[in-house]
């Protein structure tokens, strides 16, 4: 008798599953509009040119080699990577109380900082301090946390379904509401799924809340220039919260903004009220990290590093940046205008005011279903679409397809 | 508003970590500190768990930097891994553990993952174990094992228990020891065994022994960590002969793989992880757990790494050239272990140094006590650490006359 016979079949990923029926469709005209990574207009993915080069100076160099990191990573990556979220002259990084730690893309960071504040926040070891994510918010938010050890993770209002945009009353009650020291899980820019954003003023109403009550800020930043093509405004909340005089957790991503999915680099931005305590922090996040991973992978954080640390490299990487942010923008404008002209029913300015890679289209489950089994265009069931998947040369295609979900299945 | 005033300052003063405690400092870490501080010429670091050439150098295998032109020429992208890592990897994983032509490859009846290097791999065991593992929540680890089982095991929710495994009085294996303890250990109990080159003894049971430990019949969970195959003898198939007797035997066992010292890839961070199942319907179950586990951790493993070992394993003159770097590291090993004894010897040392000789890997159990250890390094500017354990790769043909004379002051 197997000691693993009761081990049951779980269910696969979602996201993943929607890739693996994409591939075994056989479709002339199919399209993949689920997972989140970027695409050119020929529908294939795209090394950086700067991640290009950079990786020749690398391979080249021969005075590298493949030791150990440090077990918080690289040095010159985790300042460089805090820099670029908190900007060049931040006060805190001149007060010296902004750490980081080199994880394995925006999960890792995540799962260091969730497994921290179980162990760390509101006592010791306390697992029941709520966990609030946005209704919706990307899936593994809840697994994330879930495994850290919490067993209290709960939505907080976000997307308003009626009128296809946020619910900021239903967040700012929900903030009021939740019990002091509660967690929040706030997206930086470009919400996943929804592509919704709080204004400026928005985000200063949230703000004011959250010191209030003495909720916990932990954002969440994949997308960092990719939703706007500029890295500063799409930085404006984490700065706003740490002009603030928040402590807090950032979760960085930068797989997206290098297109370096496969390299597995994120750095957990931690901003103190001090050096002394920042010092703590980072001693135990160590302990954290040795026994999940022992120290992060060297190749992603070199690219990065490297780049974020020469002028010339940055700039040419804010150009690539630029260039992933107005091809979706500019698809963003084609669905709208092409949606228009066909007389869709329903009104789709949405597509145009959300930002970054998603797109929260209102197409309900049955009608997704339609796309998928019907027209072989692939998205999540939630009606997420990836903006990426989106080119030239389908668009015509797809905003058919999505005018007959719409006008055909209710 | 006075109220917002006051909470405002209340907000300035008050800080959410004031009872977070300053972590203690990493023992290993401590060693290279103090030795990078010490001005002292001659100084030696033989705390590095990794490997130096006869210069005192960090070493890239060839191999390695061939591995990667070849890849740098493809051009590839750099999309998501799935979850479980890269198939070729995975695949070529196994196949160096368990021989090509074992029958576990051959039915399917294995599912392996890549992982983070072996930490990773352990910590996904450990996760695994912790979940679905309906016996006891024990691990059973040797004494000593390296320092950071115990945490890895601990923080996944298991619980830390020992069987006898170093005996101090020979600087060699308590082999009695460990099987009248294996013997007493509850059944289903999970057994954590050290596939070669014991770290930090350097002890290694030999294959008769190993015979006798698989066939105690106490239906235990057996799980490998194998970090150093091909590092410890020079021959990979020697080196994971142990695991390969015990899937023969009929365990179906956990296996940890870690390609940092073998292939030198320390921080592209590559290892695998196997789960030997009853059949490929369990494999395919265990997998998806596995997905499950592993997704709200990192998501899905790096590339790079990965994708070098995988080229060397599956490019014949690339494999070839490992194989022969891996055997002059080996080998270098074994050299300094033998010139070191007979530097000792030199000394006038009268102990009996033979387990320097007998010990396998990077790592030597020296038998020293911690006074000497301490002399050792105040004295002589040899950094260790207090257990007596030094790593063999940190000693070459110009330091070692220097490391025997320091052993032999402080022990005579």
């Amino acid at each position: 008798m197997s000691l693993f016979a009761d081990v049951p079949q779980a269910p696969p990923v979602a996201v993943f599953k929607l890739t693996a029926d994409f591939r075994e469709d056989s479709h002339p005209q199919k399209v993949n509009l689920g997972v989140g990574a970027y695409r050119t207009d020929d529908c294939l993915p795209w090394v950086l040119p700067v991640v290009k080069k950079v990786e020749r100076l690398i391979v080249e160099d021969n005075s590298l080699n493949h030791e150990y990191l440090p077990i918080l990573g690289l040095p010159e990556f985790r300042s460089a990577a805090s820099k670029v979220a908190l900007g060049d002259d931040s006060p805190a990084i001149k007060d010296n109380r902004v750490g980081g730690v080199q994880a394995l893309g925006g999960t890792g960071a995540l799962r260091i900082g969730a497994e921290f504040l179980r162990r760390w926040y509101n006592g010791v070891n306390n697992t029941s301090t709520p966990i609030y994510v946005s209704a919706p918010t990307w899936e593994n938010h809840n697994g994330v946390f879930a495994d850290a050890g919490f067993k209290d993770i709960r939505p907080y209002h976000y997307w308003d379904a009626a009128k296809r945009g946020l619910d900021l009353t239903g967040l700012l009650d929900d903030l009021e509401k939740a019990p002091e020291h509660s967690v929040f899980v706030l997206h930086a820019c470009a919400h996943n799924p929804t592509g919704t954003d709080p204004t400026q003023e928005e985000w200063k109403k949230i703000a004011e809340i959250m010191k209030r009550r003495k909720l916990f800020v932990f954002f969440d930043s994949a997308y960092q220039g990719f939703a706007s093509g500029n890295l500063d405004k799409d930085a404006w909340a984490i700065r706003y919260f740490v002009s603030e005089e928040f402590e807090l957790f950032v979760a960085q991503s930068f797989s997206k903004n290098f297109g370096l999915y496969n390299e597995r680099v994120g750095n957990l931005t931690v901003v103190a009220k001090d050096n002394e305590n920042l010092t703590r922090i980072l001693s135990q996040m160590e302990k954290i990290v040795r026994t999940t991973w022992s120290n992060p992978p060297s190749q992603g954080a070199r690219v990065v590093s490297k780049t974020l640390n020469c002028p010339e490299l940055f700039a040419e990487w804010k150009g690539n940046v630029k260039t992933m942010a107005d091809r979706v923008l500019f698809m963003r404008d084609e669905l709208k205008s092409k949606l228009q002209a066909l007389g869709t029913p329903g009104t789709w300015d949405h597509i145009t005011q959300q930002i970054g890679m998603f797109s929260f289209t209102g197409l309900n489950p049955k009608q997704v279903e339609f796309m998928i089994k019907e027209k072989h265009v692939y998205l999540m069931a939630s009606g997420r679409i990836n903006m990426c998947g989106l080119t030239t040369k389908n668009i015509d295609y797809i905003a058919q397809a999505i005018h007959e979900a719409v006008t055909k299945v209710q | 508003s006075f109220h917002s005033l006051t909470s405002n300052f209340v907000f300035f003063i008050f800080s959410w970590w004031g009872g977070v405690q300053m972590g203690p400092p990493d023992p290993i870490l401590g060693v290279t500190e103090a030795f990078k501080r010490d001005t002292n010429p001659k100084k030696m670091n033989l705390g590095v768990g990794a490997y130096r050439d006869d210069k005192g150098k960090p070493f890239v295998l060839s191999c390695v930097r061939k591995a990667e032109a070849l890849i740098a020429a493809k051009q590839l992208d750099k999309e998501y891994l799935p979850i479980g890592g890269l198939g070729d990897f995975t695949k070529a994983c196994a196949q160096l553990a368990l021989g090509a032509n074992n029958e576990v490859l051959s039915s399917g009846r294995n599912i392996t993952v890549q992982t983070i290097s072996g930490t990773g791999s352990l910590r996904i065991g450990a996760n695994f174990l912790s979940r679905f593992h309906g016996g006891s929540r024990d691990v059973y680890l040797p004494k000593p094992s390296w320092g950071n089982h115990t945490p890895i095991f601990r923080d996944a929710g298991m619980q830390l228990k020992a069987y006898r495994y170093y005996d101090p009085s020979t600087c060699g294996f308590d082999f009695r020891g460990a099987l009248e303890d294996i013997s007493k250990i509850p059944e289903q109990s999970v057994i954590l065994l050290h596939a070669c080159a014991h770290n930090p003894t350097g002890v290694d049971p030999k294959q008769e022994q190993w015979k006798e430990i698989s066939d105690i019949k106490r239906n235990l969970l057996v799980f490998f960590d194998m970090a150093y195959q091909g590092f410890a003898s020079g021959d990979i198939d020697r080196d994971a002969w142990a695991v390969r007797y015990f899937i023969e035997q009929g365990h179906n066992i956990l296996l940890s793989q870690s390609f940092a010292k073998n292939m030198g890839l320390y921080g592209e961070r590559v290892g695998g992880f196997t789960v030997v199942c009853k059949d490929i319907e369990e494999s395919k179950r265990v997998e998806s757990q596995l997905k499950i586990l592993i997704r709200p951790i990192y998501s899905n493993p790096p590339m790079n790494g990965a994708r070098i070992a995988t080229t060397i394993l599956n490019t014949p003159e690339l494999r070839l050239l490992w194989l022969e770097e891996v055997h002059g590291m080996a080998n270098r090993i074994i050299k300094m272990r033998e010139q070191l004894v007979a530097g000792l010897k030199k000394s006038g040392s009268s102990h009996n140094w033979q387990h320097v000789i007998d010990q396998i890997g990077m790592f030597c159990f020296t038998g020293l006590k911690p006074e000497q250890v301490e002399r050792l390094t105040k004295e002589f500017s040899v950094y260790m650490t207090k257990d007596g354990r030094i790593s063999m790769a940190g000693i070459s043909s110009g330091n070692v006359g220097y490391l025997a004379e320091g052993i032999h002051a402080v022990t005579k």
